[in-house]
Protein backbone atom coordinates (compact mmCIF):
# COMPACT_ATOMS: atom_id res chain seq x y z
CA UNK A 1 0.00 0.00 0.00
CA UNK A 2 1.21 3.48 -0.82
CA UNK A 3 2.51 5.41 2.14
CA UNK A 4 0.17 8.22 3.20
CA UNK A 5 1.66 11.64 3.83
CA UNK A 6 -0.46 14.49 5.14
CA UNK A 7 1.04 17.98 5.09
CA UNK A 8 -0.70 20.73 7.04
CA UNK A 9 0.22 24.09 5.51
CA UNK A 10 0.20 25.14 1.88
CA UNK A 11 3.17 27.50 2.13
CA UNK A 12 6.81 27.25 1.02
CA UNK A 13 7.79 24.65 3.66
CA UNK A 14 4.75 22.46 2.99
CA UNK A 15 4.93 22.49 -0.79
CA UNK A 16 8.71 22.01 -0.90
CA UNK A 17 8.32 19.06 1.48
CA UNK A 18 5.72 17.54 -0.85
CA UNK A 19 8.10 17.91 -3.79
CA UNK A 20 10.90 16.25 -1.82
CA UNK A 21 8.64 13.37 -0.81
CA UNK A 22 7.57 12.84 -4.41
CA UNK A 23 11.21 12.75 -5.56
CA UNK A 24 11.96 9.92 -3.15
CA UNK A 25 8.65 8.07 -3.12
CA UNK A 26 6.94 7.84 -6.50
CA UNK A 27 3.91 5.94 -5.23
CA UNK A 28 3.27 8.09 -2.16
CA UNK A 29 -0.23 9.38 -1.46
CA UNK A 30 0.45 13.05 -0.63
CA UNK A 31 -2.21 15.44 0.61
CA UNK A 32 -1.69 19.13 1.44
CA UNK A 33 -4.21 20.78 3.74
CA UNK A 34 -4.28 24.58 3.57
CA UNK A 35 -6.44 26.86 5.68
CA UNK A 36 -6.78 29.63 3.11
CA UNK A 37 -9.13 29.39 0.17
CA UNK A 38 -6.44 30.53 -2.28
CA UNK A 39 -3.89 28.70 -4.36
CA UNK A 40 -0.26 28.88 -3.21
CA UNK A 41 0.89 32.49 -3.17
CA UNK A 42 3.92 34.57 -2.28
CA UNK A 43 3.41 36.00 1.18
CA UNK A 44 6.42 38.36 0.92
CA UNK A 45 4.86 39.64 -2.30
CA UNK A 46 1.89 41.06 -0.37
CA UNK A 47 4.00 44.16 0.34
CA UNK A 48 4.31 44.81 -3.40
CA UNK A 49 0.60 44.23 -3.91
CA UNK A 50 -0.05 46.86 -1.27
CA UNK A 51 2.22 49.43 -2.95
CA UNK A 52 0.49 48.67 -6.26
CA UNK A 53 3.70 47.48 -7.95
CA UNK A 54 2.09 44.19 -8.96
CA UNK A 55 -1.49 42.98 -9.43
CA UNK A 56 -2.88 40.22 -7.23
CA UNK A 57 -2.66 37.68 -10.05
CA UNK A 58 1.16 37.98 -10.04
CA UNK A 59 1.34 36.50 -6.53
CA UNK A 60 0.13 33.04 -7.50
CA UNK A 61 3.36 31.31 -8.37
CA UNK A 62 2.16 27.70 -8.40
CA UNK A 63 -0.94 26.96 -10.46
CA UNK A 64 -3.13 23.93 -9.75
CA UNK A 65 -1.52 22.18 -12.72
CA UNK A 66 1.75 22.02 -10.73
CA UNK A 67 -0.08 20.09 -8.02
CA UNK A 68 -1.54 17.72 -10.57
CA UNK A 69 1.85 17.18 -12.14
CA UNK A 70 3.30 16.31 -8.75
CA UNK A 71 0.33 14.10 -7.96
CA UNK A 72 -0.62 16.13 -4.88
CA UNK A 73 -4.14 16.42 -3.53
CA UNK A 74 -4.95 19.87 -2.17
CA UNK A 75 -7.63 20.19 0.48
CA UNK A 76 -8.93 23.50 1.81
CA UNK A 77 -9.67 23.03 5.47
CA UNK A 78 -8.60 23.75 9.02
CA UNK A 79 -6.85 21.06 11.01
CA UNK A 80 -8.73 20.53 14.25
CA UNK A 81 -7.00 17.69 16.08
CA UNK A 82 -4.29 15.10 15.70
CA UNK A 83 -5.10 11.60 16.94
CA UNK A 84 -1.57 10.33 17.36
CA UNK A 85 -2.39 6.78 18.43
CA UNK A 86 -4.73 6.23 15.49
CA UNK A 87 -2.49 8.23 13.11
CA UNK A 88 -5.36 10.43 11.98
CA UNK A 89 -5.78 14.13 11.38
CA UNK A 90 -9.29 15.49 11.92
CA UNK A 91 -10.38 18.70 10.20
CA UNK A 92 -12.92 21.17 11.61
CA UNK A 93 -15.45 20.11 8.96
CA UNK A 94 -15.25 16.53 10.24
CA UNK A 95 -13.04 15.09 7.50
CA UNK A 96 -10.68 12.43 8.81
CA UNK A 97 -7.32 12.03 7.09
CA UNK A 98 -5.31 8.94 8.04
CA UNK A 99 -1.54 9.33 7.78
CA UNK A 100 1.67 7.37 8.07
CA UNK A 101 3.73 10.56 8.28
CA UNK A 102 2.39 13.97 9.21
CA UNK A 103 4.05 17.30 8.49
CA UNK A 104 3.12 20.45 10.38
CA UNK A 105 4.13 23.42 8.26
CA UNK A 106 1.46 25.68 9.67
CA UNK A 107 3.54 28.86 9.83
CA UNK A 108 2.94 31.74 12.18
CA UNK A 109 0.32 34.43 12.67
CA UNK A 110 0.64 38.15 13.30
CA UNK A 111 0.16 39.06 16.93
CA UNK A 112 -1.52 42.15 18.28
CA UNK A 113 -0.30 43.96 21.37
CA UNK A 114 -2.53 43.80 24.46
CA UNK A 115 -3.60 47.42 23.96
CA UNK A 116 -7.28 48.19 24.56
CA UNK A 117 -9.20 48.75 21.33
CA UNK A 118 -7.20 46.36 19.12
CA UNK A 119 -10.44 44.58 18.14
CA UNK A 120 -11.92 47.70 16.48
CA UNK A 121 -12.67 47.84 12.78
CA UNK A 122 -9.78 49.58 11.03
CA UNK A 123 -7.07 47.85 13.08
CA UNK A 124 -5.26 45.71 10.54
CA UNK A 125 -2.28 43.41 10.04
CA UNK A 126 -0.67 42.22 6.80
CA UNK A 127 -0.60 38.51 7.49
CA UNK A 128 -2.42 36.99 4.56
CA UNK A 129 -3.87 37.77 1.16
CA UNK A 130 -7.29 38.38 2.73
CA UNK A 131 -5.69 40.83 5.19
CA UNK A 132 -4.02 42.68 2.35
CA UNK A 133 -7.26 42.88 0.37
CA UNK A 134 -8.89 44.42 3.45
CA UNK A 135 -5.99 46.87 3.81
CA UNK A 136 -6.34 47.98 0.20
CA UNK A 137 -10.09 48.36 0.59
CA UNK A 138 -9.69 50.48 3.73
CA UNK A 139 -6.92 52.59 2.16
CA UNK A 140 -9.34 53.69 -0.58
CA UNK A 141 -11.36 55.76 1.85
CA UNK A 142 -8.89 56.34 4.70
CA UNK A 143 -7.43 59.79 5.10
CA UNK A 144 -4.95 59.14 7.84
CA UNK A 145 -3.27 55.91 8.92
CA UNK A 146 -0.98 55.13 11.82
CA UNK A 147 1.53 52.28 11.73
CA UNK A 148 3.02 50.70 14.84
CA UNK A 149 5.61 47.95 15.11
CA UNK A 150 9.05 47.24 13.76
CA UNK A 151 11.15 45.12 11.45
CA UNK A 152 10.51 44.95 7.74
CA UNK A 153 6.73 44.49 7.85
CA UNK A 154 6.09 47.82 9.62
CA UNK A 155 7.98 49.66 6.88
CA UNK A 156 6.18 47.74 4.17
CA UNK A 157 2.88 48.80 5.69
CA UNK A 158 3.93 52.43 5.99
CA UNK A 159 5.32 52.58 2.45
CA UNK A 160 2.34 50.74 1.00
CA UNK A 161 -0.22 53.00 2.63
CA UNK A 162 1.74 56.13 1.66
CA UNK A 163 1.94 54.86 -1.94
CA UNK A 164 -1.86 54.60 -1.91
CA UNK A 165 -2.13 58.26 -0.99
CA UNK A 166 -3.02 57.84 2.66
CA UNK A 167 -1.41 60.33 5.06
CA UNK A 168 0.80 57.90 6.96
CA UNK A 169 2.28 58.28 10.44
CA UNK A 170 4.83 55.75 11.69
CA UNK A 171 4.91 55.57 15.48
CA UNK A 172 8.08 54.13 17.01
CA UNK A 173 8.38 53.22 20.67
CA UNK A 174 12.15 53.59 20.51
CA UNK A 175 14.23 56.60 19.53
CA UNK A 176 15.06 55.16 16.11
CA UNK A 177 14.04 52.50 13.57
CA UNK A 178 14.97 48.85 14.34
CA UNK A 179 17.66 49.70 16.88
CA UNK A 180 18.26 46.05 17.80
CA UNK A 181 19.55 45.18 14.31
CA UNK A 182 20.56 48.45 12.62
CA UNK A 183 23.17 50.90 13.88
CA UNK A 184 22.28 54.59 14.32
CA UNK A 185 23.55 55.57 10.87
CA UNK A 186 21.57 52.79 9.17
CA UNK A 187 18.41 53.75 11.04
CA UNK A 188 18.94 57.36 10.00
CA UNK A 189 19.35 56.36 6.33
CA UNK A 190 16.05 54.46 6.38
CA UNK A 191 14.25 57.19 8.30
CA UNK A 192 15.41 59.86 5.85
CA UNK A 193 14.05 57.83 2.93
CA UNK A 194 10.72 57.32 4.66
CA UNK A 195 10.42 61.06 5.24
CA UNK A 196 11.23 61.67 1.56
CA UNK A 197 8.23 59.45 0.75
CA UNK A 198 6.06 61.71 2.89
CA UNK A 199 5.79 59.33 5.85
CA UNK A 200 5.70 61.22 9.14
CA UNK A 201 7.84 59.71 11.87
CA UNK A 202 7.06 59.90 15.58
CA UNK A 203 9.71 58.67 18.00
CA UNK A 204 9.30 57.40 21.55
CA UNK A 205 5.56 57.17 21.19
CA UNK A 206 3.55 54.52 22.94
CA UNK A 207 -0.07 53.79 22.16
CA UNK A 208 -2.09 53.47 25.35
CA UNK A 209 -5.51 52.87 23.82
CA UNK A 210 -7.22 52.72 20.46
CA UNK A 211 -10.29 54.93 20.52
CA UNK A 212 -13.33 53.89 18.53
CA UNK A 213 -16.63 55.33 17.50
CA UNK A 214 -19.43 52.97 16.48
CA UNK A 215 -16.94 50.12 16.42
CA UNK A 216 -14.44 51.88 14.14
CA UNK A 217 -11.04 53.38 14.88
CA UNK A 218 -11.10 57.17 15.09
CA UNK A 219 -7.99 58.01 17.10
CA UNK A 220 -5.11 56.75 19.22
CA UNK A 221 -4.39 57.79 22.74
CA UNK A 222 -0.63 58.06 23.14
CA UNK A 223 1.82 59.05 25.85
CA UNK A 224 2.71 62.25 23.97
CA UNK A 225 -0.57 63.53 22.58
CA UNK A 226 -3.90 63.08 24.22
CA UNK A 227 -5.42 61.95 20.92
CA UNK A 228 -4.03 61.29 17.47
CA UNK A 229 -6.90 61.05 14.96
CA UNK A 230 -6.71 58.24 12.35
CA UNK A 231 -9.03 55.99 10.33
CA UNK A 232 -6.65 53.05 10.26
CA UNK A 233 -4.11 51.46 12.55
CA UNK A 234 -1.73 49.00 10.90
CA UNK A 235 0.04 46.72 13.35
CA UNK A 236 3.32 44.82 12.82
CA UNK A 237 4.65 43.89 16.23
CA UNK A 238 5.67 40.36 15.29
CA UNK A 239 4.41 36.89 14.59
CA UNK A 240 3.79 33.82 16.68
CA UNK A 241 4.22 30.21 15.51
CA UNK A 242 0.94 28.31 15.34
CA UNK A 243 1.72 25.69 17.96
CA UNK A 244 -1.80 24.97 19.23
CA UNK A 245 -2.49 21.88 17.10
CA UNK A 246 0.76 20.20 18.15
CA UNK A 247 0.44 21.32 21.74
CA UNK A 248 -3.06 19.87 22.10
CA UNK A 249 -1.79 16.56 20.74
CA UNK A 250 0.98 16.43 23.32
CA UNK A 251 3.82 17.05 20.85
CA UNK A 252 6.62 18.98 22.59
CA UNK A 253 6.49 22.72 21.98
CA UNK A 254 8.14 25.88 23.24
CA UNK A 255 7.84 29.11 21.30
CA UNK A 256 7.47 26.87 18.25
CA UNK A 257 7.15 23.12 17.68
CA UNK A 258 10.35 21.53 18.91
CA UNK A 259 12.29 19.57 16.33
CA UNK A 260 15.73 18.10 15.92
CA UNK A 261 17.97 18.92 12.96
CA UNK A 262 16.07 16.35 10.86
CA UNK A 263 12.80 18.23 11.62
CA UNK A 264 11.38 15.30 13.54
CA UNK A 265 9.25 16.28 16.54
CA UNK A 266 8.90 14.39 19.82
CA UNK A 267 6.58 12.05 17.86
CA UNK A 268 8.66 10.07 15.35
CA UNK A 269 5.91 10.17 12.72
CA UNK A 270 5.29 13.90 12.97
CA UNK A 271 7.59 16.47 11.43
CA UNK A 272 7.53 20.27 11.52
CA UNK A 273 9.19 22.82 9.23
CA UNK A 274 9.15 26.50 8.34
CA UNK A 275 8.22 29.38 10.65
CA UNK A 276 6.62 27.03 13.16
CA UNK A 277 9.68 24.82 13.69
CA UNK A 278 11.85 25.64 16.65
CA UNK A 279 14.86 23.58 15.74
CA UNK A 280 17.54 22.40 18.14
CA UNK A 281 21.04 23.10 16.95
CA UNK A 282 23.03 20.18 18.35
CA UNK A 283 26.28 22.12 18.19
CA UNK A 284 25.20 25.17 20.18
CA UNK A 285 22.49 23.40 22.18
CA UNK A 286 20.14 26.28 21.38
CA UNK A 287 16.73 26.28 19.76
CA UNK A 288 15.85 28.98 17.27
CA UNK A 289 13.05 30.25 15.06
CA UNK A 290 13.36 31.78 11.61
CA UNK A 291 10.71 33.57 9.58
CA UNK A 292 12.40 33.65 6.19
CA UNK A 293 11.02 32.38 2.87
CA UNK A 294 14.20 30.70 1.62
CA UNK A 295 14.83 29.09 5.02
CA UNK A 296 11.28 27.67 5.03
CA UNK A 297 11.92 26.08 1.62
CA UNK A 298 15.18 24.53 2.81
CA UNK A 299 13.44 23.23 5.94
CA UNK A 300 10.71 21.74 3.76
CA UNK A 301 13.15 20.09 1.39
CA UNK A 302 15.07 18.34 4.17
CA UNK A 303 12.00 17.48 6.25
CA UNK A 304 10.23 16.01 3.21
CA UNK A 305 13.24 13.87 2.30
CA UNK A 306 13.46 12.60 5.89
CA UNK A 307 9.76 11.80 5.97
CA UNK A 308 10.35 9.60 2.95
CA UNK A 309 13.20 7.79 4.69
CA UNK A 310 16.35 9.89 4.19
CA UNK A 311 18.53 10.95 7.09
CA UNK A 312 19.50 14.48 6.23
CA UNK A 313 20.37 17.06 8.81
CA UNK A 314 19.84 20.77 8.46
CA UNK A 315 22.91 22.90 8.68
CA UNK A 316 21.85 26.30 9.85
CA UNK A 317 23.35 28.76 7.43
CA UNK A 318 24.19 32.37 8.19
CA UNK A 319 20.62 33.64 7.82
CA UNK A 320 20.25 36.43 5.35
CA UNK A 321 17.49 38.48 3.89
CA UNK A 322 17.54 41.10 1.24
CA UNK A 323 14.79 43.59 0.83
CA UNK A 324 14.12 47.20 0.12
CA UNK A 325 13.85 49.03 3.40
CA UNK A 326 12.90 52.62 2.94
CA UNK A 327 13.56 52.16 -0.78
CA UNK A 328 17.19 51.17 -0.15
CA UNK A 329 18.18 47.64 -1.13
CA UNK A 330 19.48 46.14 2.09
CA UNK A 331 21.03 42.76 2.81
CA UNK A 332 21.39 41.50 6.37
CA UNK A 333 23.72 38.54 6.85
CA UNK A 334 24.62 36.63 10.02
CA UNK A 335 25.04 38.21 13.45
CA UNK A 336 24.63 41.96 13.07
CA UNK A 337 22.86 42.74 16.36
CA UNK A 338 23.64 46.02 18.07
CA UNK A 339 23.00 44.74 21.57
CA UNK A 340 20.11 47.14 22.08
CA UNK A 341 16.88 45.67 23.29
CA UNK A 342 13.87 45.36 21.04
CA UNK A 343 11.45 48.24 21.34
CA UNK A 344 8.91 47.86 18.55
CA UNK A 345 8.58 44.09 18.22
CA UNK A 346 7.03 41.74 20.74
CA UNK A 347 8.13 38.64 18.81
CA UNK A 348 10.01 37.75 15.64
CA UNK A 349 8.52 39.48 12.61
CA UNK A 350 8.20 38.14 9.07
CA UNK A 351 11.44 38.28 7.10
CA UNK A 352 13.28 38.21 10.40
CA UNK A 353 15.80 35.94 12.08
CA UNK A 354 16.74 35.54 15.73
CA UNK A 355 20.33 35.03 14.61
CA UNK A 356 20.68 38.65 13.50
CA UNK A 357 20.52 39.70 17.13
CA UNK A 358 23.24 37.35 18.30
CA UNK A 359 26.05 39.14 20.06
CA UNK A 360 29.35 37.49 19.33
CA UNK A 361 32.80 38.54 20.44
CA UNK A 362 33.30 40.91 17.55
CA UNK A 363 33.24 44.55 16.61
CA UNK A 364 31.91 46.58 13.73
CA UNK A 365 33.74 48.37 10.95
CA UNK A 366 31.94 50.67 8.58
CA UNK A 367 32.77 51.42 4.98
CA UNK A 368 30.65 54.07 3.31
CA UNK A 369 30.98 55.37 -0.22
CA UNK A 370 28.55 58.04 -1.35
CA UNK A 371 25.07 56.78 -0.67
CA UNK A 372 26.26 53.20 -0.25
CA UNK A 373 26.76 51.81 3.21
CA UNK A 374 28.38 48.66 4.50
CA UNK A 375 28.95 47.45 8.04
CA UNK A 376 31.05 44.38 8.75
CA UNK A 377 30.99 42.63 12.09
CA UNK A 378 34.49 41.21 12.45
CA UNK A 379 35.40 38.46 14.89
CA UNK A 380 38.82 37.06 15.83
CA UNK A 381 39.23 34.89 12.77
CA UNK A 382 36.16 35.43 10.60
CA UNK A 383 33.49 37.89 9.57
CA UNK A 384 30.37 37.04 11.58
CA UNK A 385 27.84 39.45 10.07
CA UNK A 386 27.28 42.22 7.57
CA UNK A 387 24.77 44.89 6.59
CA UNK A 388 24.97 46.07 2.99
CA UNK A 389 22.81 49.01 1.94
CA UNK A 390 22.66 50.42 -1.58
CA UNK A 391 25.24 48.91 -3.96
CA UNK A 392 25.06 45.13 -3.54
CA UNK A 393 28.32 44.14 -5.24
CA UNK A 394 29.79 42.83 -1.97
CA UNK A 395 26.68 41.18 -0.59
CA UNK A 396 26.97 37.84 -2.40
CA UNK A 397 30.64 37.24 -1.65
CA UNK A 398 29.99 38.30 1.95
CA UNK A 399 27.27 35.65 2.20
CA UNK A 400 29.91 33.08 1.27
CA UNK A 401 32.58 34.47 3.62
CA UNK A 402 30.16 34.45 6.56
CA UNK A 403 28.38 31.18 5.79
CA UNK A 404 31.62 29.23 5.25
CA UNK A 405 33.46 30.91 8.14
CA UNK A 406 36.35 31.82 5.88
CA UNK A 407 39.55 32.52 7.82
CA UNK A 408 40.42 36.22 7.69
CA UNK A 409 43.35 36.37 10.10
CA UNK A 410 45.85 37.24 7.37
CA UNK A 411 43.86 40.33 6.34
CA UNK A 412 42.16 41.18 9.62
CA UNK A 413 44.48 44.08 10.55
CA UNK A 414 43.66 45.79 7.27
CA UNK A 415 39.94 45.08 7.62
CA UNK A 416 39.76 46.80 10.99
CA UNK A 417 42.30 49.56 10.34
CA UNK A 418 39.81 52.23 9.28
CA UNK A 419 37.04 53.09 6.86
CA UNK A 420 39.38 53.94 3.98
CA UNK A 421 40.96 50.51 3.96
CA UNK A 422 37.90 48.27 4.50
CA UNK A 423 36.62 48.02 0.93
CA UNK A 424 40.10 47.44 -0.45
CA UNK A 425 40.89 44.78 2.13
CA UNK A 426 37.55 43.09 1.56
CA UNK A 427 38.10 43.06 -2.21
CA UNK A 428 41.51 41.41 -1.67
CA UNK A 429 39.95 38.84 0.67
CA UNK A 430 37.23 38.04 -1.83
CA UNK A 431 39.65 37.74 -4.72
CA UNK A 432 42.08 35.48 -2.84
CA UNK A 433 39.39 33.20 -1.47
CA UNK A 434 37.42 32.95 -4.70
CA UNK A 435 34.29 34.16 -2.94
CA UNK A 436 32.80 35.77 -6.03
CA UNK A 437 32.77 32.41 -7.75
CA UNK A 438 31.62 30.52 -4.67
CA UNK A 439 28.78 32.85 -3.70
CA UNK B 1 23.43 65.80 -18.57
CA UNK B 2 23.33 64.64 -22.18
CA UNK B 3 26.75 63.02 -21.81
CA UNK B 4 25.53 61.15 -18.76
CA UNK B 5 22.50 60.01 -20.74
CA UNK B 6 24.67 58.82 -23.62
CA UNK B 7 26.89 56.97 -21.19
CA UNK B 8 23.89 55.23 -19.64
CA UNK B 9 22.57 54.41 -23.08
CA UNK B 10 25.92 52.95 -24.07
CA UNK B 11 26.02 50.82 -20.92
CA UNK B 12 22.49 49.63 -21.58
CA UNK B 13 23.22 48.68 -25.16
CA UNK B 14 26.41 46.94 -24.18
CA UNK B 15 24.52 44.94 -21.56
CA UNK B 16 21.82 44.03 -24.09
CA UNK B 17 24.39 42.69 -26.50
CA UNK B 18 26.89 41.01 -24.21
CA UNK B 19 25.03 40.40 -20.99
CA UNK B 20 22.76 37.71 -19.68
CA UNK B 21 20.44 37.63 -16.72
CA UNK B 22 21.51 35.30 -13.94
CA UNK B 23 19.44 34.37 -10.90
CA UNK B 24 20.23 33.64 -7.29
CA UNK B 25 17.29 31.47 -6.21
CA UNK B 26 18.00 31.83 -2.47
CA UNK B 27 17.02 35.51 -2.69
CA UNK B 28 13.77 34.88 -4.57
CA UNK B 29 10.48 35.11 -2.67
CA UNK B 30 8.32 34.29 -5.73
CA UNK B 31 6.58 37.69 -5.70
CA UNK B 32 6.29 37.65 -9.49
CA UNK B 33 7.55 41.19 -10.07
CA UNK B 34 10.01 39.90 -12.71
CA UNK B 35 7.43 37.88 -14.64
CA UNK B 36 4.88 40.69 -14.45
CA UNK B 37 7.31 43.24 -15.91
CA UNK B 38 8.90 41.09 -18.61
CA UNK B 39 7.93 42.67 -21.96
CA UNK B 40 8.20 39.27 -23.63
CA UNK B 41 6.01 37.53 -21.09
CA UNK B 42 8.73 35.09 -20.02
CA UNK B 43 7.85 33.40 -16.74
CA UNK B 44 11.16 34.31 -15.16
CA UNK B 45 10.02 33.32 -11.67
CA UNK B 46 9.26 29.77 -12.79
CA UNK B 47 12.63 29.48 -14.52
CA UNK B 48 14.43 30.68 -11.39
CA UNK B 49 12.63 28.09 -9.28
CA UNK B 50 13.32 25.30 -11.74
CA UNK B 51 16.97 26.31 -12.06
CA UNK B 52 16.61 26.93 -15.79
CA UNK B 53 18.87 29.58 -17.36
CA UNK B 54 16.99 32.74 -18.27
CA UNK B 55 19.33 33.33 -21.21
CA UNK B 56 17.86 30.37 -23.09
CA UNK B 57 14.28 31.66 -22.89
CA UNK B 58 14.49 34.25 -25.67
CA UNK B 59 15.43 36.94 -23.14
CA UNK B 60 16.48 40.24 -24.74
CA UNK B 61 18.47 41.31 -21.65
CA UNK B 62 16.40 44.51 -21.50
CA UNK B 63 16.99 44.67 -17.75
CA UNK B 64 13.40 45.29 -16.62
CA UNK B 65 13.44 42.27 -14.28
CA UNK B 66 16.91 43.03 -12.92
CA UNK B 67 15.98 46.62 -12.14
CA UNK B 68 12.62 45.81 -10.60
CA UNK B 69 13.35 42.70 -8.52
CA UNK B 70 12.92 44.01 -4.97
CA UNK B 71 15.16 41.29 -3.55
CA UNK B 72 18.18 41.60 -5.78
CA UNK B 73 17.68 38.02 -6.97
CA UNK B 74 18.56 38.81 -10.59
CA UNK B 75 21.73 40.34 -11.97
CA UNK B 76 23.59 40.83 -15.21
CA UNK B 77 26.61 38.80 -16.05
CA UNK B 78 28.74 39.06 -19.12
CA UNK B 79 28.01 36.15 -21.39
CA UNK B 80 31.01 33.77 -21.63
CA UNK B 81 31.22 34.53 -25.37
CA UNK B 82 32.01 38.18 -24.66
CA UNK B 83 33.93 37.79 -21.43
CA UNK B 84 37.46 38.14 -22.86
CA UNK B 85 36.95 41.57 -24.39
CA UNK B 86 34.32 42.96 -22.04
CA UNK B 87 34.91 46.39 -20.56
CA UNK B 88 37.92 47.15 -22.76
CA UNK B 89 36.56 50.45 -24.02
Amino acid sequence: MARRYVIVGNGPAGLTAAEAIRRDDASADIRIVGGENHPYYSRPGLAYLLTGSIPESALFSRPDSDYRQLGLTRTVGIAHRIEREAHRLVLTDGQVLPYDRLMLAVGSRAVRPPTPGMELEGVVTMDSLDDTRALIRLARSAKRACVVGGGITALELAEGLAARGVETHYLMRGDRYWGSVLDPHESALVEARLEEDGIRLHREVEVGRVIGHRGKVVALETNTASQMPCDMLAVAVGTQPRVELAQAAGVETGKGIWTDAAFQTSDADIFAAGDVAEMLDAKSGKRSLEALWSVAMEHGRIAGANMAGAQEHYRRPAPFNVTKIGGVTTTLIGAVGTGRSETDLLTLSRGDSQAWREQLDAFAVVADRGADHMRLVVGEDRIVGAVVMGDQAFSRPLQHLIRDRVDIRWVRDRLVSGPAEVRQALATLIERTGSFAAA
Amino acid sequence: MSLAFLHRDKLKRRAMVSGMVVAEPARCVECGTCTYNCPLGIDIRARVRQGLPISSSGCLTCGECVARCPRGALRFEVSPVFRAGAGSN
